[in-house]
């Protein structure tokens, strides 16, 4: 129960999340909702781990894993913004088909062992800072540092670059992008494109990074939906997904760190004498994104914020602008 | 929908693609580019069968003959396709009304949860009546699952919280739920999972009845299927035949329209998930007095999910989701034999990605056309 291991833990897994969800949330800007990430992330995962084990090299897995998952990606963008199919339904069932592609692909990929995988390191200066460096830039992965580099970036790039704009614009009012003369068509596959990669690199971060391996359905465990419910939560703006994503995270290693010590806060700790409440704790992270997900609409309300006004809705030209 | 899709001719290619919006869809078509869907993602799972080194014929064949080879293998198809059934109804509903509950399958596991609490607690002494225990299961289940779907109802109609979220939450709060009481209350001598229910908690089986009807000998086949069937009926009253079903469908095909008409949105979004959460209810006690006859945690390789699928294949008719459940029921028996194991969930995830695919062909007429008459 050491907040510093907590939330050093927490950060690393918060950036399985976090690469998902700014995905989600370009895709999202485009104005098209991918229900696909759980599926994507599985793909991901999967792809990641079996490219590192057969190559030896585990960036090569991670490169494998972002194309596989970009390109399944592209299956959505053809269904819901060429064919003009429902949205919800398409991606879910890409969650299907992801899920159901990496078992069939995985066959026998969790008794493999030992393949290569990301080592972290320190960063020297950076982690010798009183509380914060223990936390974000001793012993973490390379991925985690990327992590801290992409949050920005994304954020930079939707609201203060050309475009940016664009990308906003299609997802808020694509007939008035269109008569400005950007690409609808184009855009929303390309961010559904970057959605999928930043998915398979979630994927790839779990099973090469952060829990190394593959365990099936149970590698993901829900994540790639969390990651849905985050982008909401995140009011569809990468630096606000940041902070959700580690505090996601760290509340996942608070879960398995409390059932540890035999006294918690000088009172005999229920969870350690009773494993089976951990059933409870296990709870936790489902129920919390229900809990930001009330928070986030309430809040939304009052700041006139939400999602991109098109979102979910399939551009055809010439039809009666939304 | 009125106007083209424009879809560019390839470069260096004589041909276009054009597609012209239908102004009406004969009634032959949509049965044909259903069938072609499912054949095409056959096809498909095919492919990806052999690139994996599996034989997709010898894989087809054995589902087949493991699903519908005999009357024996036939009744435990059907046996499959009960939960279905009635998982399928219960999207359905909240479908119709564009409510994307995706958490039948959470709500499926309390229904289980709550007809095993009538036993297990036990609310009933031991030796009650059969034709006592059942009606309280059957309550008990559904009322457990209804209390699955007013959550997100309520999250949905008061806050405004993302339904397809919050169910899908839900799922994984069942399931830690049902594993509390598997691996800790009802845990029966260490294993994780409850004592067997007695024989007063077990639904009658066609086989229970060989003393009257002599092939009924060895068939499983339960009483659940009679639910389902009263619930397809049930379902269809209440959406064709009744006000609440009329505004249901009004808001599922205009909101707007909907609201302008005085409709009480959001007490129906409440209400039709409750509904659609206690038919997923009735699928878990089905299943749980049915065939397992104790609660453990793998009552369900994803009915819930594959709901979902059904369902939509349908196209949300209620006599429809009879015949689907039972192809659907076949691949999930045969699914068990076969190997890689994830072969059935992928053949259900390309046969629904066909399918909705598909459907752009039921709005557009698609033709090839030479460039020049494309670009005139």
């Amino acid at each position: 129960m050491d907040p510093t291991i907590i939330l050093q833990a927490g950060v690393a897994s918060g950036t399985v999340l976090l690469f998902a969800t700014i995905g989600e949330i370009f895709a999202e800007r485009a104005g098209v909702l991918n229900l696909g990430v759980e599926g994507m992330m599985l793909m991901g995962a999967m792809t990641a781990f079996s490219v590192a084990l057969l190559t030896g090299n585990a960036w090569l897995g991670v490169l494998a894993a972002m194309l596989v998952a970009g390109l399944l990606s592209q299956l959505h963008a053809l269904i819901t913004i060429h064919l003009q199919a429902d949205q919800v339904v398409s991606g879910l069932a890409l969650t299907f088909v992801g899920t159901g592609l990496s078992l069939v692909f995985g066959e026998g990929l969790s008794k493999a062992g030992g393949g290569a995988l990301i080592e972290p390191f320190s960063i020297p200066l950076l982690a010798s800072i009183p509380v914060v460096g223990p936390i974000f830039f001793a012993n973490q992965s390379p991925l985690v540092y990327l992590g801290y580099l992409l949050a920005p970036a994304a954020w930079y790039y939707v609201y203060h670059t050309r475009p940016g704009m664009n990308l906003r614009a299609v997802g808020e009012y694509p007939a008035a992008a269109d008569s400005m003369g950007v690409n609808i068509y184009r855009l929303r596959y390309l961010y559904v494109f970057v959605g999928g990669v930043l998915a398979g690199l979630a994927g790839a971060t779990i099973s090469l990074a952060v829990s190394p391996g593959w365990f099936s359905e149970l590698t993901t465990s829900g994540q790639g939906w969390i990651a849905v419910g985050l982008v909401i939560f995140a009011q569809w703006n990468p630096l606000r997904a940041m902070f959700g994503a580690y505090a996601f995270g760290a509340l996942r290693r608070l879960i398995l760190d409390i059932q540890g010590p035999t006294v918690l806060f000088g009172a005999r700790n229920p969870f350690f004498y009773n494993p089976y409440l951990g059933f409870f704790l296990q709870m936790l992270p489902y129920a919390f994104t229900i809990i930001i997900l009330v928070l986030g609409s309430r809040e939304a309300v009052r700041n006139r914020l939400g999602a991109p006004a098109a979102l979910g809705l399939p551009y055809v030209r010439g039809e009666r602008g939304r | 929908m009125s106007a083209e899709v424009p879809v560019s001719p390839r470069r260096g290619l004589p041909f276009g693609v054009r597609a012209v919006p239908r102004e009406v869809v004969p009634a032959w078509l949509p049965p044909l580019v259903s069938i072609g869907a499912i054949v095409l993602a056959l096809a498909i799972g095919a492919i990806v069968l052999a690139l994996v080194g599996g034989d997709p014929l010898a894989a087809y064949g054995q589902i087949a003959r493991s699903s519908f080879g005999s009357i024996d293998v036939f009744s435990d198809t059907l046996i499959k396709a009960i939960p279905l059934m009635i998982v399928g109804l219960a999207c359905s509903v909240a479908f119709r009304m564009r409510l994307w509950n995706i958490g039948a399958e959470g709500q499926f596991f309390m229904g289980a949860w709550g007809a095993s609490a009538v036993v297990l607690i036990p609310l009933v002494a031991e030796d009650t009546s059969r034709w006592l225990v059942i009606p309280l299961m059957l309550l008990a289940g559904m009322a457990a699952g209804a209390l699955w779907g007013f959550i997100p109802g309520v999250l949905k109609a008061r806050f405004n919280v993302n339904e397809i979220i919050s169910t899908l939450m839900l799922n994984y709060i069942a399931i830690a739920w049902n594993d509390f009481f598997i691996f800790g209350v009802w845990s029966e001598g260490g294993f994780q999972m409850s004592k067997t229910f007695p024989k007063n908690a077990w639904l009658p089986r066609l086989t229970d009845y060989a003393d009257y009807v002599d092939w009924f000998s060895g068939l499983t086949t339960h009483m659940g299927l009679l639910f389902a069937l009263v619930a397809v009926v049930v379902v269809w009253l209440i959406l064709y035949h009744s006000r609440w079903g009329y505004e249901i469908r009004l808001i599922g095909d205009n909101p707007r329209a909907a609201q302008y008409a005085g409709v009480p949105i959001a007490r129906h979004t409440v209400l039709v998930l409750m509904l659609s959460g206690a038919l997923a209810g009735l699928a878990g006690m089905s299943e749980i007095s049915g065939v397992v006859h104790r609660l453990q945690g793998q009552i369900s390789p994803g009915y819930g999910f594959t709901g979902i699928i059904v369902a939509w294949l349908a196209k949300l008719n209620p006599f429809v989701i009879v015949i689907v459940s039972i192809l659907f029921g076949a691949l999930i028996l045969a699914g068990r034999e076969i190997q890689p194991s994830g072969i059935p969930k992928m053949i259900q995830g390309i046969i629904l990605v066909c399918l909705i695919a598909s459907d752009f062909l039921l709005r557009y007429r698609v033709r090839l056309q030479r460039v020049e008459r494309l670009n005139a």
